[in-house]
Parts: structure tokens; sequence; C-alpha cells
């Protein structure tokens, strides 16, 4: 990373760091905006790109550290504020009033109005139409916006930042809904701006236009700026390299452990459909001791209902379960996870945390029976509990009084899975693990499967991530609309094979055919 | 300010603020804030006679509003604790004075000890209604309550086509005599009915924050499918805060009626409006999942004395009525600033641990 002068810099951000309750979106992040030129900002979806973005346009405001404009902090109320002092922004969905005519939304909430009161239409649509003479965009300023292709409608877009005298216009994926020659077009407008001395943050996907068109590229990943360079300096392999970095699939290795004898058995799970057909469809699976068993499919295979039949959130579901070869006959949830069954949640914020209780309570909150004496809650026992869930989960918390809310998702996710094995489980299942926390969270999920599993517990986790599956799996089964369509060893799978199994039945004429076949 | 931040914490996180702290003790310095000005306002507010006067006024509040807290703290809340009141002071009027006819010749008729218990277990009852509409046949509390509201009070009204039963004296040879203690009755200076509360409320402080139950309420009222897929019998931990509202509820006919000597159809109307204005006052959260019995007790010591002392001073029960509201728009207000500070320290520190 070599250093960049910092002359011509109108804007900086300084160490900002942006936390929405569970979630550290961007850290400790750096950011320059030079005047007359194009500032590119790049990274993966979920890297912190549109957070960055918000921050900048006041919309939002950062946690920690500081915006200088002009070398002076400045703090946005909100993004009028940031407006008013020269920072405008294109969003990726436009926001426009497609029932208003062009000039009405270049003017939309500063109208020109003659003794504050009635608007005077006939300056708007001059001055309008002068914006867009300049931006070369041939639009008739009296038109209404929804009749506008795409293309003009960014135009119009750009001519409102434009005309609130914007120093400085972001550009969220300008050329994501143009045709080349708009781009074309748009390229000449940013060329034009850039010679009179406006600074663009321009934020794209796609590489090449990046290289063509920008002046500095930052590059974002997991919420930090991994690369900062002059574009000149930089190739398409260079950004890649930054954008996903070396450790983007860390799946643990596995090390070999014995598997055990079986540790659960579902027969025949069964539930009916109230439109017809069946949600899960006559599904018989089993996981032994020590075995990871990965269950495949797409949204909508029945994964998760089969995991709900399991837990006894089904009242209706019919079929037997049997965990060490004994039969279930507990048929509520709080039976089962006596018996050894714990769940971890799709949606962790809906069905897997409390958010307003503590880390702590969280933990316990399934399992105060073992810290009881008669109806009283020791709370030395349970303390030491906690500490030591922390402790096995690794779980970034300063005290365990903390609200579970105020965690990063993988923290979270951690804390879900402590609460899962204070039941002391038999048998685990995990619906998307992984699901909505970042790659080194994600890492430390997967070691922790690894680890459990080498301890003699019997888990099923559900993924519609191919390469998870492939990696964790001991065992693979595919689902595909309520039924299981393939079970396979682990050594036996092919991305191919899965990726087929679980388009069957889906209706397709080729999968039809396919089905056919098999 | 919740029970459970209590029952883990060594020292409150992320309070490092003086603000903060002022905010969450907001309940306590109202208390304190009142306390000062009517001991300077009114004459003879600090006599021991007045302050024993005031503490039986409120404790009939408490001991709605610890009732109502629960409740409320599960996501729920009841409406029918006064018309209860009502209904529970007629069954014990009705018991002592008139007996319980048979219809076959016969009246049984109840010493004190049976009466007493007998009223609980209607308060329980229609606790136990409430209840069971709310998780068996999926009524809203709000409606559910509403509906026992109106059953429990025209049920008192009928009991008596409307009359009072006056004079709860009993006579010396049914052993229904002695009722006057609960409501008139002291033990080493202080009424009786203030160490029912002590004890009632310690009880249920101490559920709140040492029990499995107290933690499942709480589990309940912040994230109910969370609490189900722990395995938390949600149900039966909503059935439990009814009931338990409605033996509050039982306890304060009892002591109104004793108080009185008489039980009056129309007694307890608009009390659950006091009881929740106490709990919420005292910090509980209508959205669930928030609240202690102390800070509402608390709460209900502010309006009480807040009345009281208002009336000591000539103040028009009119104003009063201003007065009241106006103080419990401001503690919700401040309730509402204290957790968004509160966040704020809390995604400052995740902020700094990265």
């Amino acid at each position: 990373m070599t250093e960049i002068g910092d002359d011509d810099v109108v804007l900086r951000l300084e160490g900002v760091t942006k936390v929405y309750s569970g979630t550290v979106a961007v850290k400790q992040v750096d950011f320059e905006i030079r005047r007359g030129a194009v500032n590119v900002l790049v990274g993966e979806n979920g890297a912190g790109k549109s957070t960055l973005m918000k921050i900048i346009a006041g919309v939002e405001s950062p946690t920690l550290g500081r915006i200088l404009l002009d070398g002076k902090p400045v703090v946005f109320a909100d993004a009028a504020d940031a407006a008013a002092r020269g920072v405008g922004i294109v969003f990726q969905e436009l926001n426009l009033f497609g029932n208003l005519s062009v000039a009405e939304n270049i003017f939309a909430a500063r109208e020109l109005a003659r003794a504050g009161l009635r608007i005077d239409h006939r300056l708007q649509e001059r001055r309008a139409d002068a914006l867009l003479d300049r931006l070369e965009a041939g639009i008739d300023p009296r038109a209404l916006v929804e009749d506008l292709r795409i293309g003009q409608q960014q135009l119009v877009e750009i001519a409102k930042a434009v005309a609130q005298d914007a120093r400085i216009l972001i550009l969220d994926e300008p050329t994501s809904a143009l045709s080349a020659p708009e781009v074309e077009v748009l390229f000449r407008i940013i060329g034009d701006l850039k010679a009179r001395g406006v600074a663009i943050v321009y934020i794209s996907h796609r590489l090449e236009e990046l290289i063509r068109i920008g002046d500095f590229i930052t590059v974002l990943r997991d919420g930090r700026v991994t690369g900062r360079e002059r574009m000149a300096n930089v190739d398409v392999g260079w950004i890649v390299r930054q954008m996903i970095g070396s450790a983007s699939k860390d799946f643990a290795k596995s090390e070999q452990h014995e598997i055990g004898d079986e540790a659960f058995r579902a027969e025949d799970i069964c539930v009916p459909r109230a439109t017809g057909g069946y949600e899960v469809d006559h599904v018989s699976l089993s996981v032994r001791k020590g075995e990871i068993l990965g269950v495949y499919g797409l949204m909508g295979a029945g994964r998760s209902e089969f995991f709900d039949c399991v837990m006894g959130r089904r009242p209706h579901a019919t079929g037997r379960i049997f965990i060490e070869g004994r039969p279930v006959k507990e048929r509520d949830v709080t039976g089962r996870i006596r018996r050894g069954l714990a769940l971890i949640p799709e949606d962790r914020q809906r069905e897997g945390l409390v958010a307003i209780l503590s880390v702590g309570a969280n933990l316990t909150m399934a399992s105060l029976h073992k810290f009881l004496a008669g109806v009283h809650i020791l709370g030395s026992r349970e303390r030491s509990a906690i500490g030591r869930a922390i402790r096995d989960l690794s779980i970034k918390v300063a005290d365990p009084a903390q609200e579970v809310a105020s965690l990063s998702g993988g923290n979270q996710q951690k804390v879900v899975i402590g609460k899962a094995l204070m039941t002391d489980p038999k048998v685990l299942l995990m619906d998307e693990p992984s699901r909505g926390i970042d790659v080194g969270a994600k890492a430390e999920v997967f070691r922790t499967m690894r680890r459990l599993a080498a301890q003699g517990l019997g888990i099923i986790f559900v993924t519609s991530d191919l390469d998870e599956v492939l990696a964790l799996s001991d065992r693979i089964a595919v689902m595909s609309n309520g039924r299981v369509t393939a079970l396979v060893e682990r050594a036996d799978a092919t991305e191919a094979s899965l990726v087929a199994a679980s388009a069957l039945g889906h209706g397709h004429p080729q999968t039809q055919a396919m089905e056919k076949r098999a | 300010m919740t029970a459970m931040g209590h029952a883990l914490d060594k020292r409150s996180v992320g309070s490092g603020s003086i603000t903060l702290n002022l905010m969450k003790l907001r309940t306590f310095i109202a208390l304190f804030a009142v306390l000062v000005f009517f001991s300077l306002a009114a004459p003879n507010f600090l006599s021991a006679a007045n302050l024993i006067l005031m503490s039986k006024h409120v404790a009939l509040n408490a001991f709605l509003a610890m009732g109502m807290t629960f409740v409320i703290v599960t996501g729920g809340i009841d409406l029918s604790v006064g018309s209860i009141v009502g209904l529970c002071a007629m069954v014990a009027g009705g018991l002592i004075l008139n007996g319980l006819d048979l219809r076959i010749g016969y009246t049984v008729y109840f010493n004190v000890a049976e009466v007493i218990a007998v009223t609980l277990c209607v308060g329980l009852a229609i606790g136990a209604v409430n209840g069971a509409l709310i998780t068996r046949l999926n009524v809203a509390p709000f409606i559910a309550t509403l509906g026992t509201l109106y059953v429990a009070r025209g049920l008192a009204l009928l009991s008596s086509d409307g009359a009072t039963f006056p004079n709860l004296v009993g006579k010396e040879e049914l052993g229904t005599t002695g009722y006057g203690v609960l409501g008139a009755g002291r033990l080493l200076g202080l009424p009786v009915v203030i160490w029912i509360l002590v004890a009632v409320a310690l009880a249920a402080a101490y559920l709140a924050r040492f029990t499995p139950l107290g933690r499942h309420i709480f589990a309940v009222g912040g994230n109910e499918r969370a609490a189900a897929l722990s395995g938390i019998r949600v149900a039966r931990v909503k059935m439990f805060v009814y009931m338990f509202s409605g033996l509050c509820a039982a306890i304060v006919g009892l002591v109104v009626s004793s108080e009185l000597m008489a039980s009056h159809p129309a007694t307890g109307e608009s009390f659950e409006l006091n009881a929740i204005a106490a709990a919420v006052l005292g910090g509980t959260s209508m959205s669930g999942g928030r609240g202690t019995i102390g800070g509402t007790i608390v709460g209900a010591f502010v309006i009480g004395i807040l009345s009281d002392g208002l009336v000591m001073m000539g103040v028009s029960s009119f104003w009063q009525m201003v007065i009241k509201g106006l103080v419990i728009i401001v503690a919700v207000v401040v309730d509402q600033a204290q957790r968004r500070l509160q966040q704020r320290v809390a995604l400052r520190q995740t902020a700094r641990l990265g």
C-alpha cells in the first residue's frame, strides 16, 4: 500500500466504525475523497460499501471516528444537512417521483417559489433544461419521470445532485441498469464533472469499468480497508486479491475420530401441506455419534420443516423418532430438549435469541434446571457455567451482563450454539449455521462443529452452500420438494450430483426428465 | 434496567456516564423529590400517622401493580383487576354476612380463614379464565381481560342486586368475627396490610430474580418464539402471570372490604389504570421483557404520595388528574431517552471490541 499525497482531499473519514445492533458493518476505516478525481470504492457484497456511503451522505452517523470536510471535523445531522454542505448521492435504487415531472423532481423539496409560496414552474423548467443540456441528456423537463427510460432517470438523479451544487457526488452502481451507449454518456458526464473539480465517489462491481474510469481505488473486505492505491498502479488481479483475501473459504480440517453407534433416527416424517401434497414427504434420516450429516437443498425444500417436526413444533407431523435406539414419545419441544435434541434455528433474531436479555441469561435460558437448589437459581454456579461457555466458544463480550443485541452476528450465533450445548444434547440440529455471519466467525462455527462431533455429538446441519456441505459433512443428504432425493457418503458426492438431486421434483421439464430416468 | 441484568451483573456494564446512572435511578429520584416537596409544602405530611395512612393507600395499588408488572413483562395486559377487586370484596362480604345458601334448606357458614381462602381462590380462578382465554383460545390479552372486566363487575352487582353488604362484624357463634383485622389490625406498630405487602413483594421480587419461572417470564416477554424453542412452556408461564394478577386483586378486595367493614359492588373501578400507571412509572416496558418489582413498588408510592400530598395541600382533584397524567408521560419519555443512551454506550463498547 503506497502512501498517496493528501493535497486535494475534500472529505476524509478517520477511523470510522459503524455498529448496527448485532453487526459491525465497518471497522476503523480511513477513506479520502479527492476533488477533480474519481474515487472508486469496491468490495464484495456485505463488505461495508453501502454503510460507508451512507455515512458520507449523512444518512447514517458513525458510531466511532470522525469526518473531516475541507480539513475541519463535521457532523452531518441528516442527509439534508450533508446535501447542504455539498454531498450529493445517486442511490442504486433511484429515489424519484414517477408521477411528477423531471423539473419537479430535480427541485423536489427545494422548490423555486415566489414569495416562498407559489412554485415558479417556468423558472424551474428553464433551470432544469439548462442543467440537462449540460449533461447532454436530451430530456424534456416537462416529461413525467415514469415515462423515461432507466438510463434517463439516472441522469435526472445526477442532475438533481448537480443542481444542489454538489462538490462530492456519490454514484452507487450507476451503470447496473444502463445500456452501453448510455454508459458512454455517463462517463463523458463524469469526465466533465471531474474537470469542474467535483469529487466523484464511484461504487461498482464491474472491475474493467473501474479501471477505465477510476483515479484512486479503495478496497473493502469485511468492513475493513484492505487496499488503497492509484488506479494507474493496479490491475484486475490486484483488485480481486484485495477483495477476496486468502482466508475466504477457511473450513476447518477434518480430524479423524471414531464414528460411533446411531445417535438419532427419524422414520417416515410427514407433514401435509395445507394446499395438498406434503411439506415434508416421508423423510427418514439418521445420524451416528460423531458424525456430521449435511442436508443440502434449495430454499423451500422442506429442510427447516423437517427440523421443526423433529423438535415437536409441528403438531400435525407424523412419523417416529429415536434417540440412541429408544423411541421418543415426548411430543413437545420441552420434552424433546430433555431427551437430548437441540435446534439452532435459521432465524437468529426471531427464534434464537431474546435480544433484550443479557448474554448470560440467553446462554442459560434452556438449562436453568442445572443450576437449581430447590427453586433457587444458584448465582455462582450459573455464572461459572456462563463463563465456561463464553471461553469454550470464544464469544467476544466484555461482560456477560451486556445485552445480547449489542454483539456481532457471529458472536450472537455462538450464544445460540452455547445455549443449545448447555442442555447437554446428544443430537444437534443446525439450520443454516453460517447465515449472516462474517468469514472469521464462520470458520470458528465450523471448527466448533468439528470439535463437537469429535466429542461424540451427532450433528445434522442444513445449508444451501455447496462448498460448505462438501467440506463439512461425513455424509450428505439432499432434499427437494419435501423428499430426500439423495443420500451419499462424502467421498461419493460431487457438486454436479448434489445440484441435480436438489432440483428433482421441482417441475422443470428438464428435471422431470431426470426424475423419470432416476 | 431489567431484572435479568440485576440477577447476573456484578456492576452494571457500560454505565460509566453519570447521566445514565441518574436516569436509571429516576423513579427513586422522583420518589425522593415528592417526599421532600410535600414535607416542605404540606404541614403534618411527615407525621407518623400520615405516613402510615398513606402507606395503606399505596398498598392497595401496589398489590395490583405487582401482578400487573408480571403480566406486562410477558407482553400482555390485565384490564380485569379492578373488577376482580369488586367481585372478591362481594364474595368475602357475602360469605360473612349471609354464608353460602345451598338451596336445599341449609346454609353453610365459613369462618374468617376459610372466607379468605375461598376469596383468594375466586381471584385465582378469574385469572385462570383470563390465562385460558389467552393461551388456549388465542384471544388477545386486551380483549380477553376487557371481557372478564365486564363479566366480573356484572357478577359483583348481581350478587347483591347492586346493594352494599354492610357491617361485616360477623357472629361469634359462627366464627365469622374478626374480619376487620385484615384492614385495621396492627402488628409491631405497623398495619397488617403493610406486612402482607412486604411479604408478597419480597416473594415476587425473589421469584423474578432467582427462580426459573421468573427468568421464563422475562424470556417470554422478550421473544416468545425463542423462548418456546428453548423449551420454555410459554402457556404455563402466561397462566401463572394472569393467575398471580388475579390473586393480587383478590387480596385487595379482601383488604378494602375489611377496612370499610362493608362490601360495595363498585369497589375497585378504574383501579386497573392506576396499576398500569404504577408499573409503567416504575420502568416496566409495555412492549414486554422489561420491568422490576422494586421499580413498580416505588412507582406506586410516587403516584400514591403525589395524590395524597396534593390533597393535603388542598389542590383540586381535577388538577391532581392533570398532574398525574403529566408525571406518567414524563416518566416514559425519560425511559425512552435512557434506552437510547444505553444502546449507544453498548454499541460503542462493541465497536471498541472489534
